[in-house]
């Protein structure tokens, strides 16, 4: 057997093995290029106080998660009990972004629902949104003492990605 | 006479005047048109799809009135694409930025197009050699010609 | 509607075919093999059989369509009844298991028109054949039973459908898929041939000229259904676009590109036995790429407009059937071809070389099209991160390539087979040169913007008209040109047609985004629209608001355009519906977009000159095929 005439089928066999490979990636997630970079700064008045102001400045020196939500998101709602769950277990203050909402409805599902959030910043237009890359709610981020991205989880919080990931993780950037 | 005239002249003129030339929805044609050019080469984030010029979603439309300031505030084509793959990664751009990891995907074809192309030479050289030519020369295509002619 | 039993008749019938494909797939091949008399002569009547029971399956699940049994799970999915009788049956391959089930009705037709047609053909040959039809027919049942029933029943039945997309509820969509899957699945009969000759040990001739005409009539169906696509998505999706490189368009692109080239060298085998390895090579690559297309398109490996639902499952079964088929057909070809023996002789300088040369362009540029398909799954893959490969990369790669294989198709036809003259060649091609020069130069002038890339375009384009106007002139004067000759010069002629449209669309067209309310006019093109008024409309599933246009040059109203927004009762998303005045050396594209404030509304007005002349070039393509396939030379001897 001449050697070149088995290159298609070598050829081949590496196309299946990538192939294969494919069918266990999603390709409609988009990974985040925020990941151990530092959380864009951004200044937006609260939810529940329209007249106050919250920045990721206020929050180093502890680490702490966003949470990015809306009251129009379904997917969210599912998210709401686990975060509540979260919130219960102290771990790491909780802080909401509020996307693209209306401050009535978004108070609304907190009161009928249960607020998890230390506090929930408004991001009306969305803006806050884009510099972090949302491109869906619920999304989250787990930020350092140092204001440093190290985690987002892109659609909602499960329990095991809960007890996996994030418990692990909060722990650990806890005691450095 | 003269309100007769003015009269007329706008009686006359009515139907241009009723007729008006349509006004475009951008701003500003110019950076609507920069930004038509940079957003169809970015993908539409929540679309299964779509560049982010034409889509029709929230984040879309969002995406590129956030651009449209880039455009005001003077920033280049280069810091706009910088600004978003900043937030959305590689992932958004269209055109794959050429970077090791692409340079089989950008030079990759041509290589082989070179490849298949000496190949293919070697090939005939090689063929011819295992067997005789016949030539035809040009008087003799010529003879060809003026036969076939004749035959007509 | 009391449930019938006619739905687990489709099924029963499918399980039928399942068994005689088996017996199709296996027994003729053992039977060729050693050389059993009656094991071969099944073959025929099997892949009758087999067809027949496809026919009746498949006609259960139209006619559950056309009736609304919406007992059927897969017709409650896709249909109501609301839908009108044409999107009904446009529905039952608009989901992944109609698709699937009209992907093996064709293959069993496909099965059965071999059967038929090729009574003077040898036994073996054809018993092989047929085989391996029985072979896919057999994997791809498999995969239907098993993963992908579409007489699956829901009871309690319901009450009315979920309704097709009403994107897909259009004519251009309905022809759309049968088309193209005539096309995909056509390729299998050449592989077919293919892989009998590989198993027989003989690779000649009379292969090629047995598999030449099977192939162009595949070639055809792919060149309309995409054509069809092309247009499709031009008038529906309101923008104006009309390929965007998007994986699924790019899955039906490349069987096109193989194909083509095996087209081009299967002549070179049938005429002169050469090539024979690298035609049968082809002939594999070209259905290995329908069955990649059939695996992109269902797995969720990829994200695109067209993706049918998804379900890893699926994913995963047509990958073991696309490695079975392909990796036993690329064996067999490592083993069996380097046994073949040489064709004839010819020169570097010589028609064959040209052909060949050609292929290598048409491969590399199929190639390119999987590699920028398939590089954001290969860089995920390898955890190395996210990227997308869109448009630009597709047109910056994909379009030098095929520049010249468009300067090559002017020259190849005026070179001799075996050897040509370097000089003759010159001599016989100047004048083309001259005219495509002045074109280059003059049309740009002409159309006020002048760009080398536009210029380009045209110099290729007239270089391979004027060279095969030259040509048809030469031969005339010889001979009565032959069907074949006719064919080739369509096909020519069709690229450089397409070619023009699509140069000039790119490089001339005009756009207006504007806003406009009863009375308003914007111009484009040298033709004013005018929107006359803006009213409610209704149609049998949809609500809509049309908008009136008049479209007139110098004063004279040409044509009445009424774009509309429909709501359709089965979808939130309003839907754009463009009117079009189409032309031949122009369309007039208005489309409505958002209402806005005092009766107005954003309206998009596009001028596109020569636009149909890109799907107009395709039309002559595939006349020229079907020249092609029609020559004396194939024929059916009615003695035997």
């Amino acid at each position: 057997m001449k050697a070149k005439f088995i290159i298609p089928l070598i050829l081949f066999a590496i196309l299946v093995a990538f192939l294969i490979a494919g069918l266990n990636h999603d390709p409609h997630e988009v990974p985040s290029p925020l990941i151990n970079k530092p959380a864009p700064i951004f200044k937006v008045s609260q939810l529940g106080n329209p007249s106050a102001f919250f920045s990721p400045e206020e929050m180093k020196g502890q680490v702490w998660i966003l949470n990015v939500w809306a009251s129009w998101c379904v997917a969210c709602r599912e998210e709401h009990p686990v975060l509540v769950e979260m919130s219960k277990l102290k771990m790491a203050p909780l802080i909401g972004l509020d996307y693209k909402d209306k401050r009535s409805e978004a108070m609304a599902m907190l009161e009928s629902r249960g607020n998890p959030y230390t506090l929930s910043a408004f991001d009306a237009d969305g803006r806050v949104g884009i510099d972090y890359g949302v491109y869906g709610v619920p999304e989250t981020y787990i930020i350092d003492k140092a204001g440093i991205i190290r985690f987002k989880q892109i659609g909602p919080i499960t329990p095991e990605v809960l007890e996996k990931t994030i418990d692990p993780l909060i722990a650990q950037l806890n005691k450095d | 006479m003269r309100k007769f005239i003015l009269a007329s002249v706008f009686l006359l003129a009515s139907p241009i005047l009723l007729a008006n030339e349509a006004t475009p929805i951008a701003d500003d044609p110019v950076v609507e048109q920069r930004l038509i050019a940079i957003s169809e080469e970015m993908r539409c984030l929540v679309c299964q799809n779509e560049s982010l010029a034409g889509s029709r979603a929230d984040l879309a439309q969002d995406l590129r009135q956030e651009i449209r300031g880039l455009i005001r505030q003077g920033k280049t084509d280069d810091e706009i694409r910088a600004f978003m793959v900043e937030r959305y990664g590689d992932f958004v751009l269209y055109r794959p930025p050429v970077k090791p990891i692409t340079w089989l995907l950008w030079i990759g074809p041509f290589i082989i197009l070179l490849g298949g192309i000496l190949a293919l030479l070697l090939y005939v050289r090689r063929r011819g050699d295992m067997t005789k030519k016949i030539l035809l020369s040009d008087v003799e295509n010529e003879r060809i010609d003026d036969l076939l002619r004749e035959d007509k | 509607m009391m449930p019938t039993i006619l739905p687990e008749i489709g099924h029963f019938a499918l399980i039928l075919a399942l068994v005689i494909s088996i017996v199709q797939g296996v027994i003729p091949l053992i039977g060729a093999h050693q050389g059993r008399e009656d094991w071969l002569v099944l073959a025929r009547p099997a892949a009758q059989l087999s067809f027949a029971l496809l026919t009746i399956s498949f006609g259960v699940l139209t006619w559950s369509f056309y009736i609304n049994d919406f007992s059927v799970l897969y017709v409650a999915e896709h249909s109501n009844a609301l839908l009108p009788t044409v999107y009904r049956i446009g529905a039952v391959w608009g989901g992944h298991e109609g698709s699937l089930l009209l992907w093996i009705f064709l293959l069993t037709g496909w099965g059965f028109a071999v059967a038929q047609l090729s009574k003077t053909l040898d036994e073996f040959m054809i018993a092989r054949v047929l085989s391996v039809l029985g072979l896919i027919a057999t994997g791809l049942l498999l995969f239907v039973l098993g993963t992908s029933n579409p007489f699956e029943r829901l009871f309690p039945a319901a009450q009315d459908g979920r309704s097709l997309n009403p994107l897909l509820q259009d004519p251009g969509l309905v022809f759309h898929p049968p088309m193209l899957y005539m096309g995909y699945v056509g390729f299998s009969v050449a592989f077919a041939f293919a892989i009998a000759s590989l198993l027989s040990g003989k690779l000649d001739a009379a292969w090629a000229r047995w598999s030449r005409p099977w192939t162009i009539t595949a070639w055809i169906f792919l060149t309309l259904g995409i054509a069809l696509g092309s247009w499709w998505a031009y008038y529906e999706l309101g923008w104006g676009g009309w390929w965007f490189w998007d994986p699924v368009e790019n899955a039906s692109f490349m069987p096109w590109l193989i194909g083509t080239a095996l087209l081009h060298s299967l002549v070179v085998t049938e005429k002169r036995g050469g090539f024979k390895n690298w035609s049968v090579l082809l002939a594999i690559i070209a259905f290995s790429m329908s069955l990649l297309g059939t695996f992109l398109v269902r797995s969720g490996v990829l994200t695109s407009v067209h993706a049918f639902a998804t379900d890893p499952r699926r994913g995963i079964f047509i990958l073991i059937l696309l490695s079975v088929v392909v990796g036993s057909s690329l064996f067999l070809y490592a083993l069996r071809a380097p046994k073949s023996a040489i064709g004839g002789a010819f020169d570097l300088m010589s028609r064959e070389t040209f052909i060949l040369l050609g292929n290598v362009f048409l491969v590399v540029a199929a190639g390119s099209v999987l590699l920028g398909t398939l590089y954001p799954l290969l860089v995920d893959s390898l955890n190395l991160g996210k990227i997308s490969v869109g448009p630009p990369y597709f047109n910056a790669v994909f379009v030098p390539i095929m520049i010249p294989v468009l300067f090559l198709l002017a020259v190849g036809p005026w070179a001799n087979w075996k050897t040509t003259n370097l000089r003759l060649l010159l001599k016989r091609l100047w004048g083309a040169g001259v005219v495509a020069i002045v074109a280059a130069i003059l049309i740009p002038r002409m159309m006020g913007d002048f760009s080398w890339l536009t210029a380009l375009g045209f110099l290729l384009s007239f270089w391979i008209i004027a060279s095969g106007i030259l040509q048809t002139i030469r031969q005339l004067k010889v001979a009565k040109p032959t069907r074949s000759f006719i064919g080739m010069q369509l096909g020519h002629i069709g690229i450089a047609v397409f070619v023009i449209g699509v140069t000039m669309v790119s490089s001339y067209q005009e756009e207006r985004d504007v806003r406009m309310g009863p009375s308003d006019t914007v111009m484009v093109g040298g033709y004013q629209v005018q929107m006359i008024e803006v009213v409610p409309a209704q149609g049998p599933n949809y609500q809509a608001t049309r908008g009136v246009f008049e479209v007139s040059r110098h004063g004279r109203v040409e044509r009445v355009l009424t774009p509309e927004k429909r709501n359709y009762d089965s979808s939130a998303m309003p839907m754009t519906e463009a009117a079009i005045d189409a032309g031949l050396t122009r369309d007039i594209y208005v489309s409505l977009g958002e209402p806005l404030e005092n009766q107005a509304w954003a309206v998009r007005v596009y001028y596109k000159p020569f636009v149909d002349w890109i799907w107009g070039g395709c039309l002559l393509m595939a006349l020229g095929g079907l020249f092609a396939v029609m020559d004396k030379r194939y024929r059916l001897r009615s003695k035997k």
